[in-house]
């Protein structure tokens, strides 16, 4: 079993990092052929910084994802304090079911539906709607992430604060959001990359204007193999990749600082 | 109301807007676009702005609403009915999901039991190692297997040079394409909520079965399987959902007669501009994927008041 | 019950009336009354699951009764969220807040009472000083070793200078030598500032050591109240005897009131003298401390049995006596001197004093 169970491990890494690295290292290739290796070459890079939509579009998604995000972190937080801290409420089940639903619900249905809402309710189409849009499919993303951190939180420090004679606002703000502070950035940062990434609903509710990266790449990579796309995504790899650093570092420092 | 010593306005006040605040943007941007949706799916597409009939004249009184009411009809979901193409995307839809999360469970399980055996140093390297590729662009992961998988591609040129083939496997544009595409990009979510399930095992559970004689095998298939069951499920319907109504995956990596209802959907949308019609694709595809919702939810409550319970009877 | 009566005649500080919680089903604390006096040291003793954590909690305010009062000198508390009691807490995990230094978390509750800076800046030394922790003030919780964080804990709670304060095992996460020692500093910090104590434990020994009364819990019942040396040697029932400490029960039936109170019981092992009430022809048990069983040869008089086990623990040396009738007693006695010490396998008498047994209801 260990052996078998060894190989599927490396197996699995491999199946998972392949893709990405060949992509990698295309994207450093001269040739503009995926089988011929014509040498390093910078040259798609140069492309890319020249190509003034994609950039455009890098922008507006930078732009969307830093908002939504915003709004998902206070939403999700929300979300996740009133179903760690507030007991067994009624409708507590179907609150978790609307909570989590958005985060495996096909991602066409998401979109399609929030789009006949702001065509119904005359909201025209633009950097708004994508901002809605994806802060609503963020938001249990973010209670998961900040519920986690919650559940393993002594409750008996926010009853102490109490004790010592303060009251709920001064518990929450001195005692608790310090405390989930990691979490809730570490929820931000996935809400943010969420909306990067997101290319599904936000065709759907985008509009002439407010083109996302994703929308922009989506329409080049149909037609094929392209090194441009290949640079452009190994930089979005390479920032992920910080992020993610980030991430793990803060939420590191917190659990060893506990 | 008996005194209680949480009765303070303020707190009341704040765990209201707590609870409240979340609830109000998820109705408002998740449950009535459904509403509008399903009201969608009984109209009638009309080349006009917005492209469907009929559409609620506000003062229009009670006459309006009767009227409006009247304009509404099944025409679109009979049409769903007697097109075959329908039928075959919602049958091959559920396939493909069935198919790639049978291929996750044999893949996902042995790498989270390695995983979770893996020494205390490891673990949380090989943790990330799993999730990073999930924070990394969906889309550009699936484009990738495009370079990989073409007639010309990087597997087909490795093949032929290993003088396994003669020509060109065809694999991109195959529906073999997109099982690869959706085992691919699913993996992750197959493989943490089992690594979550089989590292918080008692190691003295495996240790236990050995001291009483059972190999590694029997214990991995009398102890730890039936153990994480709980996460197997978890994970599989965790992909099964979404796989189902998948677009990127069936797009890039799929020919043009792979039939998945999430393209069948985006393409009456954006090629043929029906609205209606991918309205009631949308409510199909909903159907089809909540009952496993339905499903999973209870099973979690079930789970976790199970566990509430444990903890009350060891508290105070 | 007249038992729970405090040491002194003035008002008490604390008075717990007809005290009810349920959680679902479950009657966690059922119909408790309980009064405290100023100053006094008690202790809330009994197995995990009793309730007294949560009666602790009811008084601190984290828990609502579903019925009873809790008043505090004149004050009604019942209804008062936690921040608003003039009670403070000790948490038995310390709940040091760790993203705070230690001369914060000691400051933590010094906001609202009206202090200036340089007022606070003195309370927090002090009670650094108290509890021997000078030149911490700037260590993070999560740096200090075990025994200084529950000083931290400990000088925390007092620092508003509440009239009660309540300590959920408060040295239950210590290791057995540094709690000898925190024991007699407990009782030394209580005795200089006169503050009342409500501590919880599970540990008998500890509640002796540090209470000056003990309430008895069981299932939720306060079951019996009074000084430790009380309990002990007139215990209400079986289940207080054996919390307190190993004792043997013989059954028997109760004879009538004898002449001095002395009441006769007669058992299978044959007729003891204990003290204690019941109608004669009840069915009740005799409970002897085994310290207080005396270990004689035959010629001694009294219930005889053979020695089956003698176990030297240092101090003392445990027996364990083999009856006739297939039980088996515990006896325990200082080291013997220079006379013969029986051995095992040896035929021996035991002799239980009338003022060491006590009877109880079966």
């Amino acid at each position: 079993m260990s052996l078998f169970a060894r190989t599927a491990l490396a197996l699995a890494l491999t199946f998972l990092y392949a893709p990405i690295l060949v992509l990698v290292a295309y994207s450093f290739n001269a040739s503009k052929l995926v089988t011929v290796w014509g040498g390093f070459s910078t040259r798609w890079y140069g492309v890319l910084f020249a190509d003034g939509p994609l950039i455009a579009s890098a922008l507006v998604s930078l732009k969307v994802a830093a908002l939504s995000a915003a709004i998902a972190g206070v939403l999700g937080t929300c979300a996740a304090l009133a179903l760690d801290r507030h007991g067994r409420f009624r409708g507590r089940g179907a609150y978790t079911g609307l909570l989590y639903a958005p985060m495996v619900m096909p991602e066409v249905i998401t979109g399609l539906s929030l789009l006949l809402l702001f065509v119904g309710i005359g909201l025209d189409r633009g950097i708004a709607t994508l901002v809605i849009a994806h802060a609503t499919f963020a938001t249990g993303f973010v209670a998961v992430v900040v519920g986690a951190r919650l559940k393993g939180l002594d409750r008996s420090l926010e009853e102490a604060a109490a004790d010592l004679g303060a009251g709920p606002a001064r518990v929450f703000f001195g005692i608790t959001l310090p405390l989930i502070a990691p979490s809730v950035v570490a929820g931000f940062l996935l809400a943010f990359t969420l909306s990067l990434d997101d290319l599904v609903i936000a065709s759907f509710v985008s509009g002439p204007g407010a083109t996302t990266l994703p929308m922009r790449i989506y329409s080049q990579v149909r037609l094929g193999v392209n090194p441009e796309i290949n640079a452009a995504s190994t930089l979005m790899i390479a920032a992920v990749g910080l992020v993610v650093l980030a991430a793990s570092w803060l939420t590191g420092r917190k659990a060893s600082a506990a | 109301m008996k005194p209680s010593a949480r009765s303070d306005l303020a707190g009341r006040l704040g765990r209201g807007l707590v609870r409240g605040l979340p609830l109000l943007w998820l109705g408002l941007f998740f449950l009535v676009p459904f509403a509008v949706t399903l009201k969608i799916s009984f109209s009638s597409p009309a080349t006009a702005q917005p492209p469907y009939l009929p559409v609620l004249d506000w003062q229009g009184g009670l006459e309006g609403w009767r009227e409006f009411l009247e304009a509404l009809d099944f025409e679109n979901y009979q049409m769903l009915a007697a097109d075959a193409l329908y039928r075959d995307a919602a049958l091959s839809s559920l396939g493909y999901a069935a198919l790639a999360t049978a291929i996750l469970v044999l893949l996902g399980t042995p790498t989270a039991y390695a995983m979770s055996r893996a020494s205390a140093r490891w673990q949380p390297i090989l943790v990330a190692l799993v999730i990073v590729p999930f924070w990394t662009s969906f889309l550009i992961r699936v484009y990738a297997w495009i370079a990989i998988l073409k007639p010309e591609g990087l597997l087909n040129a490795a093949l032929i040079k290993l003088g396994l083939i003669g020509a060109p496997l065809p694999i991109l544009d195959s529906p073999f394409g997109v099982l690869i595409g959706l085992t691919y990009a699913y993996l992750p979510f197959m493989v943490l909520p089992l690594y979550a399930v089989m590292s918080r095992l008692d190691p003295a559970l495996t240790e236990a079965a050995a001291d009483l004689g059972a190999a590694r095998v029997r214990t991995f298939f009398t102890v730890t399987l039936p153990l994480s069951l709980p996460g197997l499920a978890a994970g599989a319907l965790l992909c099964f959902i979404p796989m189902v109504g998948e677009f990127i995956i069936p797009d890039l990596l799929g020919g043009s007669d792979t039939l998945m209802l999430g393209r069948v959907l985006w393409s009456e949308f954006f090629s043929n501009r029906d609205w209606p019609l991918a309205s009631a694709v949308a409510v199909l595809l909903l159907i089809l994927v909540v009952g496993p919702v339905v499903l999973f939810r209870e099973a979690e409550l079930r789970r976790e008041e199970a566990a509430e319970g444990r903890a009350g009877e060891g508290g105070r | 019950m007249p038992d729970s009566a405090p040491p002194t005649a003035s008002a008490p500080l604390l008075r717990l009336e007809r005290v009810i919680k349920h959680f679902g089903a479950h009657r966690a604390v059922d119909a408790v009354s309980l009064d405290l006096a100023g100053g006094e040291f008690f202790c809330l003793l009994g197995p995990s699951g009793c309730g007294k954590s949560t009666l602790l909690r009811l008084v601190a305010g984290f828990e609502a009764p579903d019925s009873g009062t809790i008043r505090l000198g004149e004050a009604d508390l019942t209804a008062l969220p936690p921040h608003r009691r003039p009670v403070n807490m000790m948490f038995q995990s310390y709940a040091l807040f760790p993203h705070m230094s230690v001369a914060a978390n000691l400051a933590y509750g010094l906001k609202g009472l009206g202090l200036n800076r340089a007022q606070s800046a003195e309370r927090v030394t002090d009670l650094l000083r108290l509890v021997r922790l000078e030149g911490f003030e700037g260590r993070r919780p999560g740096t200090l070793s075990g025994g200084q964080r529950q000083r931290v804990a400990l000088a925390r709670a007092l620092a508003r200078q509440p009239r009660l304060l309540l300590l959920d095992e408060p040295l239950g996460a210590l290791d057995r030598a540094l709690r000898e020692e925190t024991q007699a500093e407990l009782r030394a910090i209580q005795r200089r500032l006169g503050t009342s104590f409500v501590v919880v434990t599970h540990d008998a020994e500890e509640a002796m050591a540090l209470a000056d009364r003990i309430g008895v819990m069981e299932g939720g019942r306060l079951v019996q109240v009074g000084p430790p040396r009380e309990l002990y040697e007139r215990p209400a029932s079986r289940f207080v005897a054996g919390l307190l400490g190993d004792v043997n029960l013989i059954a028997g039936r109760l004879g009538p009131t004898e002449p001095g109170g002395v009441r006769s019981v007669e058992t299978a092992l044959g007729t003891l003298c204990a003290s204690g009430a019941g109608e004669a022809g009840a069915s009740v048990v005799v409970a002897i401390r085994p310290e207080r069983m005396v270990i004689g040869g035959v010629s001694a008089g009294g219930l005889t049995g053979k020695l089956s086990e003698a176990t030297f623990l240092g101090d003392r040396v445990r027996y364990r006596v083999a009856m006739a009738d297939g039980t088996s007693l515990r006896a325990s006695a200082a080291l013997p001197g220079a006379g013969p010490a029986p051995s095992v396998g040896e035929a021996v008498t035991v002799t239980v004093p009338a003022d060491a047994a006590r009877v109880l209801p079966a």
